[in-house]
């Protein structure tokens, strides 16, 4: 039982660090826009296909990695640029539809691209799984954590060490105020989306070797996603790490000891319990309120 | 000048309608396919071979009807998305605007169910590439509609009766969790009561799930003689890899549904040993040279794999229901009852998926005799052992 327990744990935190990269990107941008972005997880689906593209053309990893992060970071950079900043004094609703849409035409663009099957991307690095304590790791696993904890790492140095970053903070406690204080809260946001947009591609070109890369993989990541950072209150990156690492684990043990049928369910779940909690008042913490 | 001029467009004009009416109304084939969405791995084949053999037939001037006449042969395809509700409207389209004799498809068996109330209100015949034998069970509530994939029952019988003969009775299953996934498990866990296997664990895991690790645990905690996983790729190619990196030694056993190139594609060398039950065409050239399929085999991998790439089973049964429905018409034109009767009275039909006995009690029309084990050796199809 110990080691089963172990490897749903393993296996729990492989797939959470994944949703955690998901569910920065929505933090990142929600906080400094208000906006929920939808087309999170087509970035995912970008950068996943982005390196299929690139090895397959005899890149190497590190190489289809970085061109790969930079092509879905100008995406996330144009999307701003096109759709949401002439909408930028509209409701939020509108928005938010914007970004349904623009996660519509995003897979369609892929379907068209890269077609319907399913790709496969080689490991980082080759060779067989490690044994941690009882529990099987795939090495492309340790590549998600070791990618994952070097963003987290750098994420806190740039929002705590940098100016740029402490900017992206203050837009995000009170763009009124940071405006007045002479930030540019537009290039603040220009900035969030293009961080949002290297995040998801980070997930995607890390998690392709694993899960392979569909034109249709953005929606359920990006769902997932989407519940880690609600389950840290949509206004706190570390709290959306927890999260996504909180739901990752939470999906492999409800898979694993009581029935993988409600694998899905138990997101979903967590996402309505965690609203009403909020609605009631029971939370501790609170999903970030319209400033 | 200006006389001749038009007496000159005139004839024309004339001489246009004159060769209109020399080619004679095609006749009209509708399908449904996935060709996107979860099931297209499935549906692009069958795709493909519709198109084919619409090429094929018109090259040789049509289909000739019960008036002597050659006609072209028009299939109108529509693309479901692999999704029950698109499904219906693209058979009542092709119905009600496209006035189409008889639609082939759909690509899976959750469609195949969805669109059987259209079909049969509107009596139209359907012939389904799906797989489950609902479909057309039971044949006196199905009249409309017949289908060319062997049976799951048919199927999960041949895959049980390997199993008890090599002597694995204890069996851990796996399946995805849609129709086929669900109807496998339904047909297995009967079979395995017949046959006195036993079920220590029994899994299910979604089509776009990252991650099969947890399932799997379970089962190497049971350890079972042998695993049974029921899906198509690529979470099939999934958890099949999961289940080399847990070091899993025990035979793995999978569906008809992973009998294309992707899934080994994508599996990469953990596909290698493992086996399935499936239709004779993925190892033509190893069947026996009296093989009543193996000449029509051979042929459609030929023409096939010339134009599109790798064969795979699900093009085949696009390729039986196009050939029925074009025998249908053969025989009845474009009144839709005659093709209906003409269907069911089929009998010694040499197809892709199987020989082909229909009856007004068995809308598949295939045996045992139709699947067989295959075994995954190197990368290349064997005739498991």
């Amino acid at each position: 039982m110990g080691e089963q327990l172990a490897q749903y744990l393993a296996s729990g935190l492989v797939v959470g660090g994944i949703y955690a990269l998901i569910g920065l990107g929505f933090v990142i941008v929600y906080g400094v826009t208000r906006i929920v972005n939808f087309a999170q997880g087509e970035f995912v689906m970008l950068g996943a296909l982005g390196m299929v593209t690139l090895t397959a053309r005899g890149y190497g990893v590190g190489t289809a990695f970085v061109v790969s992060l930079l092509a879905v970071a100008t995406v996330g950079a144009l999307l701003e640029r096109v759709a949401v900043r002439p909408l930028r004094r509209a409701p939020a609703l509108a928005v938010l539809i914007l970004t349904i849409g623009a996660s519509i035409a995003l897979r369609g663009a892929a379907l068209l691209s890269w077609g319907t099957d399913p790709l496969a991307v080689p490991a980082f690095s080759a060779g067989p799984p490690l044994v941690v304590g009882g529990a099987v790791v795939v090495r492309q696993g340790v590549w998600v954590l070791a990618v994952a904890a070097s963003v987290f790492a750098a994420l806190w140095w740039f929002f705590n060490r940098t100016y740029a970053g402490t900017a992206v903070r203050a837009c995000a406690v009170n763009p009124r105020a940071a405006s007045l204080m002479g930030i540019r809260v537009d290039r603040v946001s220009l900035l969030a989306w293009t961080l949002s947009g290297a995040l998801g591609a980070t997930a995607g070109a890390v998690i392709a070797p694993i899960t392979y890369a569909t034109y249709d993989m953005g929606l359920m990541l990006g769902l997932k996603g989407f519940v880690a950072a609600v389950l840290g209150g949509l206004a706190s990156p570390p709290a959306a790490i927890a999260g996504g690492f909180a739901l990752g684990v939470l999906e492999s043990l409800a898979a694993g000891l009581v029935s993988s049928a409600y694998k899905d369910a138990v997101a979903f779940v967590v996402l309505i319990a965690v609203c009403l909690a909020q609605v009631a008042g029971w939370l501790p913490w609170r999903v970030a309120q319209e400033s | 000048m200006h006389l001749l001029l038009m007496l000159l467009i005139a004839a024309l004009m004339i001489g246009g309608a004159q060769a209109r009416a020399d080619a004679q109304e095609p006749y009209r084939i509708g399908a449904v396919f996935s060709i996107t969405g979860p099931g297209s791995s499935l549906g692009i084949p069958e795709r493909d071979t519709a198109l084919m053999l619409e090429a094929d037939i018109n090259a040789r001037g049509g289909i000739k009807g019960p008036d002597g006449r050659l006609h072209p042969l028009k299939i109108v395809i529509y693309d479901d998305a692999s999704d029950e509700t698109k499904a219906v409207l693209a058979a009542k389209k092709l119905i009600d605007e496209d006035k189409v004799t008889a639609i082939v498809g759909t690509t899976l068996s959750g469609t195949s169910l969805a669109i059987l109330d259209t079909v049969q209100k509107a009596e139209v015949p359907l012939i389904s590439c799906a797989a489950a034998a609902k479909i057309v069970e039971p044949a006196a509530e199905r009249k409309w509609v017949f289908k060319t994939p062997q049976s799951d029952h048919l199927i999960v019988g041949v895959l049980v009766d390997y199993l008890k003969a090599k002597g694995l009775t204890r069996v851990a299953w796996l399946n995805v969790d849609y129709a086929f996934g669900q109807l496998g498990w339904v047909e297995f866990e009967k079979a395995a009561q017949t046959a006195g296997l036993s079920i220590p664990v029994n899994e299910k895991f979604g089509q776009k799930d990252v991650d099969m690790t947890a399932q799997l645990t379970r089962v190497k905690a049971a350890a079972p003689q042998a695993v049974v996983v029921w899906s198509i790729p690529p979470s099939a190619s999934i958890a099949t890899r999961n289940y080399a990196d847990l070091g899993l030694k025990m035979p793995m056993f999978q569906s008809h549904g992973v009998g294309n190139k992707k899934f080994v594609e994508l599996a990469g060398p953990a596909a290698n040993g493992v086996m399935f039950p499936a239709g004779k065409l993925l190892v033509a050239e190893q069947l026996a040279d009296n093989d009543p399929q193996k000449a029509v085999l051979l042929a459609y991998a030929r023409d096939f794999e010339a134009r599109y790439g790798p064969r795979n089973t699900f093009g085949g049964h696009a390729w039986d229901a196009v050939q029925l429905a074009v025998r249908g018409i053969e025989r009845a034109g474009i009144d839709r009852a005659g093709v209906r009767a003409a269907i069911e009275s089929t009998r010694n039909f040499v197809g892709i998926s199987g020989v082909f006995d229909f009856s007004p009690t068995d809308h598949n029309g295939l045996d045992r005799r139709a699947a067989m084990m295959i075994q995954v050796v190197d990368g290349q199809w064997k005739t498991a052992k």
